[in-house]
């Protein structure tokens, strides 16, 4: 592979490697955003999406992950 | 410059990851060298920081001219991405359900396919020999700049990050310049399962304040995020464990 195609590769490989599971980190990304928009008072709300969001996705993607292994 | 508290999650963070990155860079350099001396192995090496300087110089000034929130939200994101895909893996790998990297096997790989290469392009070794180590730690160093700007971006930590990486990089190329062989024994996975925890923190508190959350305890909470993501990875380990998985992460 050339040498801009091996970097390319290796930039996205950084952030994505099991893409189900970036695509989850994005969707509570969008959820959190969606929240601040409704809901402009509490902003907290998108807070605790993004926290809980982050870690139920991760769980779930490792359950996956290790049934699927 | 800011209290030690306010300094410590940057620091640390970017210490622990570029451990791991000059680690996998020296492994590549070393076999680089073992094959073909030293020569093509620093002059790759060297062409490598030269570029990850040129690219550091060049994105600086960009990014202060992207409006904070926005700079805060696109690094949380990526922030995000990349430190949730190092804890995926080290839980995955700490748990026994994917193998451990192993860099006595990658130094193996490295000079086999390097020997191999010398059997059929004798007359230009050294180029190749000392691109495989420009693109090592060119690679290798992206991801170290990534973290650097990452975790200090906007609240003026780029100096002690940036101290953190070189110091980590000077140590990992002390110990394998003096040893000559790649350092096999560093608890890489447990390494990269502390950053992963630490750059997921980092990620939901930059991506909450570019969405506009005033997070209570301002800084303090990403040490409560890292508490939260810990306590995840390590109960996923533990549900998930294979009979032969190593004890700790």
């Amino acid at each position: 592979m050339s040498m801009p195609g091996a970097v390319f590769r290796e930039l996205l490989g950084l952030f994505v490697d099991d893409g189900s599971l970036a695509l989850a980190i994005l969707a509570v990304v969008m959820l959190a955003a969606i929240s601040v928009a409704l809901i402009p008072d509490i902003p907290l709300m998108a807070g605790a999406i993004l926290v809980f969001g982050c870690l139920g996705v991760l769980l779930a993607n490792l359950a996956i992950a290790a049934r699927r292994h | 410059m800011g209290n030690w508290a306010h300094i410590a999650p940057a620091l640390t963070a970017a210490f622990l990851a570029s451990l791991v990155e000059a680690v996998e860079a020296l492994t590549i350099v070393l076999a680089v060298a073992t094959v073909r001396g030293w020569r093509p192995a620093g002059l790759g090496a060297t062409a490598g920081l030269l570029s990850l300087a040129l690219i550091v110089a060049g994105l600086g000034p960009l990014l202060d001219r992207v409006p904070l929130h926005l700079l805060q939200l696109a690094i949380g994101v990526l922030l995000l991405l990349f430190g949730m895909r190092w804890l995926r893996k080290a839980v995955l790998r700490a748990a026994g359900v994917i193998p451990l990297h192993d860099e006595a096997a990658a130094f193996a790989t490295e000079t086999a396919g390097l020997r191999e290469q010398a059997s059929r392009h004798e007359a230009r070794l050294d180029w190749l020999a000392a691109l495989a180590s420009f693109k090592a730690v060119l690679l290798e160093g992206l991801e170290v700049v990534f973290i650097v700007i990452a975790v200090s971006a906007g609240r003026g930590l780029l100096v002690p990050a940036s101290a953190g990486a070189l110091a980590a990089c000077l140590m990992v190329a002390g110990f394998g310049f003096a040893v000559h062989r790649p350092l096999a024994r560093v608890p890489e996975n447990t390494l990269k399962f502390a950053v992963g925890v630490m750059l997921s923190a980092f990620g939901v508190f930059w991506t909450g304040e570019g969405l506009g959350v005033a997070w209570p305890g301002a800084d303090l909470a990403i040490v409560a995020f890292a508490a939260l993501f810990l306590a995840a990875g390590l109960g996923a380990v533990t549900l998930a464990r294979r009979p032969s998985a190593e004890a700790v992460p």
